[in-house]
């Protein structure tokens, strides 16, 4: 009954952001790549909050950039407000965070897709994935039509048995009342995985004329706005304020009043919530002391009416919603234009995936997103953008790119993810990156794009930029290292920002290493003879100025790579190796570590039990030398 | 992990003449050069020579023992590293004071269970055949470490070092929230008070090690008093257990033949055993000085150690001596177990309701191993104090706790100096970390479950 529909390199089902940046990825490598989704009017849909980035998610945003992704250059295209956050603290977090015109957004992403040479679009629900020989060789949809590539990338966001809830009712459905994906959750059971039941939420959109902003604090965007890509330099948009309100003791008192009837805590929800975004009506009750929750106004488009309530994500009744809405100071008379709801998917235990996002029970199968227990826009392309590149490589005979916890937050993300695997909607913090002081947003490109040249989706015309800030920032780093001061010339400059003088003669990166010293400081004194650009100079002064504990953080950096090029042969055995405590053996067995350092980071795993597995792999490998 | 630093006291402590602290790995001879006075510079020294000096305390030149220094260069050493041996005067107090500066040295920790032997192995010195003797090496040292660790959880040092743990984290989940929500209504984290929780964890840690560097506990191990009347066992007791755990008998000026003392480790917990000459009320003028002497040891001591035959019926003695021990740690011992029972245990529980009783034969060592649990248990359970002392008694420990307070100082010398609050938050998480390692828990989630309990976020 099904029929041969076409052969493709690569398949990547869903148009999220995962499943754009996958797609993306895979076909600028070359891969002839089919993207099928359910409804081709959501590609790149935003379901929730209409904004990208803020601190870590905003990094990984400029990850993606460095690597040749889109969802940098998109966001530039298509923001209304843009806001540097963090600019009080230090430069490792410093963090983009914009607001989306959500509906330019999509159509932006989907005419870039369509551009796209080696990329078919495809609307169609795939109910079943199609395993030969143990190695996942295609896709079947629900109309029977069977497409077939040598790796397929699942990018199914919150649609596998979606299921939303308000009040008393629920019923089966994907984001925003879209048709949901049920048969293909039981294909993947019945294919071995293990599933688990998650819960997200979205708080109600209102109209903008039945906002009373003179009650709200007005929140501007950046008056000189910096961008996410390295390739934007400049832009006309427009940008639009958003508006800062807060919940009143009459909000308290009508959830209050109306909690037999959450669903959160009438047992309707199963899923497990992330504690990072809680409903409003989970805020009140665990911090009840709290007298009154900020809710933020954030307008949805340039076109659009609709206001997205940020703090008021809710899962009550939809007439308990209403009344919420107008407890709240400036939107006494708001009108409603959909409600808040609480939406329960199914998700892969993340742990049965390699580092590379192809799962190890059926090779060809690869997951990146939601699916993976993940939240956020940003956290799934970035597994999107490696899922699609690492479809690729392995359709082209290649090993994996797989970033370490040193290189970016992806590789954070996708460690966390793979090595330890999480039990609620797992979303990214700067806290959860050792390397934080090394990971930051203005070093992207410095850290990631020379990864994205050499797998081809950085174009050698970038590369060429990218090479030339390099070697000028160096440069200039050299020359203010080399340049001798003598007091009388720096001196009364120190003394006019109020910094201790000198006494001898010293140089200027030395002087430059003073808190309260800028590389505006020195460089009117001493202009450097290459012109260098905002980016660079600001490169320049970070890392001198913070070299001390970049340094450090490098040192620490030096010993994890040692232990991740400690690789462990898959073939490995562990119920062979005397010594080891039961539970490691049991998680070792379960995550097949790829190297002694991820292996380390496994809860369970002891030093000792790494130290055995050390001694192991030195006797295995000397037999496996000796030919034994 | 696999190449730094590493050092260890390679003698077993107390036994000799001498005792050999061993450092091996790529910093070993630059780190042992700074704190070296002597004519040859060891950087500079040719592999396999031995130089006399003094190690001095580069903070303040004190010089702090008289060693010989041998020097291995790479490849050409036991592990194929760098090492450098310290020889020094035998006797714990000498080689603690060294390896106590080794562990502060910032480029050097303590050697892992096994871990000289496990370089060796794995930089190809030690034969292939010798790879599961390697593991067993590091299982059954880590075993021990670790069930200690357990114990040591649930005693007073770890629940101080929680409180310490637990202020940081506070301040950490504050700054973490700053920076993750930067526009959350969650008043910003000020230097002040950052300065403020560094000088308070600080001086905890001081607390902690105030009884750690003067304690008797650690110079002398825990005063232990064997009592009883006389011919139940108490010398065999001693002998056996000073045999069993390897033990040397120490001449100590100044005692005399009716108290004997003897140093013994059981699990780690070093004990001075005093073995008094038995109490009995007695006329003979001779025999009552040693047990006047006998009874001003069993004032003294932290842990009584009551010797009782259970062949025998409870003697009016032994009733006495037990109303007088009301009061304080005691464990009874039920001496002789390899003959016909007489004495009623009921008696005994009637007493020491709390303490715990142990059935043993110093005569044929049956039982002997419940004595040893018995005593960490009471150790690391906390019920077993010296005075109002917390007991930071391991190397490791020491030099973990002196690291936390060096980041914590880095940390506060920071927000001195206008550093911006993510960077100097790197060494407030350090000392949080170093101090979670004095109790074996490094959970590095426990920061965000922090942050989500602590504050209320969301979209």
């Amino acid at each position: 009954m099904g029929f041969a529909a076409g052969n493709y390199d690569v398949i990547v089902v869903g148009a999220g952001h995962a499943g754009c940046e996958s797609a993306l990825a895979a076909a600028r490598m070359g891969c002839s790549t089919l993207m099928i989704t359910i409804n081709l009017d959501m590609v790149a849909f935003m379901p929730c909050n209409p904004s990208i980035g803020g601190p870590a998610k905003g990094h990984v945003v400029r990850e993606i950039d460095a690597l040749g992704g889109e969802m940098g250059r998109n966001i530039d295209k298509t923001f209304i407000q843009m806001r540097m956050l963090n600019t009080g603290k230090g430069p490792a977090v410093h963090a983009l965070r914009a607001q989306a015109d959500k509906f330019l957004y999509q159509h932006t992403m989907k005419e870039t897709m369509e551009l796209e040479s080696n990329l078919t679009m495809r609307q169609g629900l795939v109910e079943e994935l199609i395993v030969e020989d143990g190695q996942c060789v295609g896709v079947v949809t629900m109309t029977g039509a069977e497409y077939r590539a040598k790796a397929v990338v699942l990018t199914t966001g919150t649609y596998l048995r979606g299921k939303i809830i308000m009040g008393e009712l629920t019923y089966e459905s994907g984001p925003n009342n879209q048709q949901p994906a049920v048969k293909l959750s039981q294909n993947l059971k019945d294919l071995g995985f293990d599933l688990v039941r998650f819960k997200t939420g979205t708080p109600p959109r209102v109209h903008k004329d039945t906002i009373d902003f003179s009650q709200t604090e007005i929140q501007p965007g950046d008056e000189n706005p910096k961008f996410f890509s390295y390739e934007t330099k400049s832009s006309d948009n427009e940008q639009l304020p958003c508006w800062l309100t807060y919940t009143s003791a009459e909000t308290h008192e009508i959830i209050n009043a109306n909690l037999d009837r959450a669903p959160m805590f009438s047992g309707i929800i199963e899923g497990t919530g992330p504690r990072y975004c809680p409903s409003i009506e989970d805020k009140i009750v665990r911090f009840s002391d709290k007298p009154k929750h900020q809710i933020f106004l954030e307008p949805e488009g340039k076109n659009t009416s609709e206001y997205y309530v940020q703090g008021f994500s809710t899962s009550m009744p939809e007439d308990v919603q209403l009344q919420m809405l107008r407890s709240v100071p400036g939107l006494q008379n708001v009108k409603m234009m959909r409600n808040g709801y609480a939406i329960e998917y199914d998700a892969m235990v993340p742990t049965q995936l390699w580092p590379s996002l192809e799962t190890k029970a059926v090779p060809g199968l690869f997951t990146a997103g939601q699916i993976n227990g993940t939240s956020g826009y940003e956290e799934a392309a970035g597994q999107g953008i490696m899922a699609g590149i690492n479809a690729a490589r392995k359709v082209q005979g290649k090993d994996p790119v797989i970033l370490d916890r040193s290189q970016g937050y992806i590789g954070v993300l996708i460690d966390d993810l793979v090595t330890k695997g999480t039990n609620e909607p797992y979303r990214l913090l700067t806290s959860r990156a050792e390397y934080r002081l090394l990971l930051r947003h203005d070093n992207a490109d410095l850290r990631l794009t020379p990864i994205g040249y050499e797998i081809g989706l950085i174009t050698p015309e970038r590369y060429e930029m990218f090479l030339d800030k390099k070697s000028k920032v160096e440069a200039e780093i050299e020359r203010l290292r080399e340049t001798k001061v003598k007091p009388s010339v720096i001196n009364p400059l120190l003394e006019s920002i109020g910094s201790t003088v000198i006494q001898d003669g010293s140089n200027l990166l030395t002087i430059l290493r003073r808190p309260e010293v800028e590389y505006a400081h020195i460089e009117s004194l001493y202009p450097s003879e290459i012109e260098l650009d905002a980016e660079m100079k600001e490169q320049v002064e970070i890392q001198i100025k913070y070299a001390g504990y970049i340094e450090k953080q490098l040192l620490h950096v030096e010993r994890l790579q040692k232990m991740e090029k400690k690789k462990i042969p898959e073939s490995i055995t562990y119920d062979d190796i005397h010594g080891l405590a039961i539970e490691a053996r049991q998680k070792l067995d379960k995550i097949r570590p790829l190297s002694i350092g991820q292996a380390s980071r496994i809860s369970g795993v002891t030093p000792a039990d790494i130290s055995i597995l050390l001694v192991y792999l030195e006797h295995y490998n000397r037999v496996t030398a000796a030919g034994g | 992990m696999l190449s730094d630093t590493i050092a260890a006291i390679s003698t077993a402590v107390g036994e000799s003449g001498i005792a050999v602290i061993r450092v091996s790995g790529p910093d070993a001879i630059a780190e042992v050069e700074r704190m070296f006075r002597s004519k040859t510079t060891l950087t500079e020294a040719d592999s396999h020579t031995v130089h006399y000096g003094f190690i001095i305390d580069p903070k303040n030149d004190e010089k702090l023992e008289e060693v010989l220094v041998s020097l291995f260069r790479a490849p050409r050493s036991f592990t194929t590293e760098d090492v450098v041996e310290i020889s020094t005067h035998g006797g714990i107090i000498s080689v603690k004071r060294v390896m106590d500066l080794l562990l502060l040295q910032p480029n050097i920790r303590l050697a892992e269970p096994g871990e000289f032997t496990k370089r060796a192995f794995l930089n190809g010195r030690i034969d292939l055949s010798q790879a599961e003797a390697v593991i067993d090496l590091i299982r059954s040292k880590s075993d021990r470490a670790f069930s200690l660790a357990l114990k040591q959880v649930e005693g007073k040092l770890s629940r101080k070092i929680n409180e310490l743990r637990h202020s940081l984290v506070e301040t950490l989940a504050h700054i973490e929230v700053n920076i993750d929500y930067p526009e959350h209504d969650v008043e910003s984290m000020t230097m002040d008070f950052i300065k403020r929780k560094c000088t308070e964890v600080s001086s905890g840690i001081d607390e902690l090690l105030k009884h750690a560097s003067q304690g008797k506990i650690l110079r002398e191990g825990i005063t232990t008093a064997i009592v009883g009347r006389p011919n139940v066992g108490k010398s065999s007791l001693m002998n056996t257990l000073a045999r069993e755990n390897k033990a040397i008998v120490t001449d100590i000026p100044g005692t005399t033949r009716d108290v004997i003392e003897e140093y013994v480790t059981i699990n780690n917990i070093p004990l001075k055993l005093l073995d008094t000459a038995g109490i009995r009320e007695t006329m003979d003028i001779v025999e009552k000085m040693g047990v006047e002497r006998s009874k001003a040891a069993v004032n003294e001591a932290d842990l009584i150690l009551l010797v009782l035959n259970s062949a025998e019926e409870l003697h009016e003695d032994e009733i006495i001596l037990m109303e007088q021990l009301q009061g304080r740690s005691v464990l009874v011992l039920l001496n002789k177990i390899d003959l016909p029972q007489q004495l009623k245990r009921e008696k005994v529980t009637q007493y020491f309701p709390e303490s715990a009783i142990v059935e043993l034969s110093a005569k044929t060592e049956e039982g002997l191993d419940h004595l040893e649990d018995a005593i960490s248990s009471l150790f690391f359970g906390g019920k077993l104090e010296s005075g109002d002392l917390t007991y930071v008694s391991n190397v490791r420990h020491i030099a973990l706790l002196k690291k936390a307070q060096q980041s914590l100082a880095d940390a506060y010398e920071a927000a001195d100096s206008g550093i911006p609050i993510d960077i100097l938050q790197i060494d407030v998480r350090l000392a949080w970390e170093q101090l979670g390692e004095v109790i074996g828990d490094s959970a590095p989630d426990a920061l965000i479950d922090q942050i989500f309990s602590q504050f209320c976020l969301g979209k």
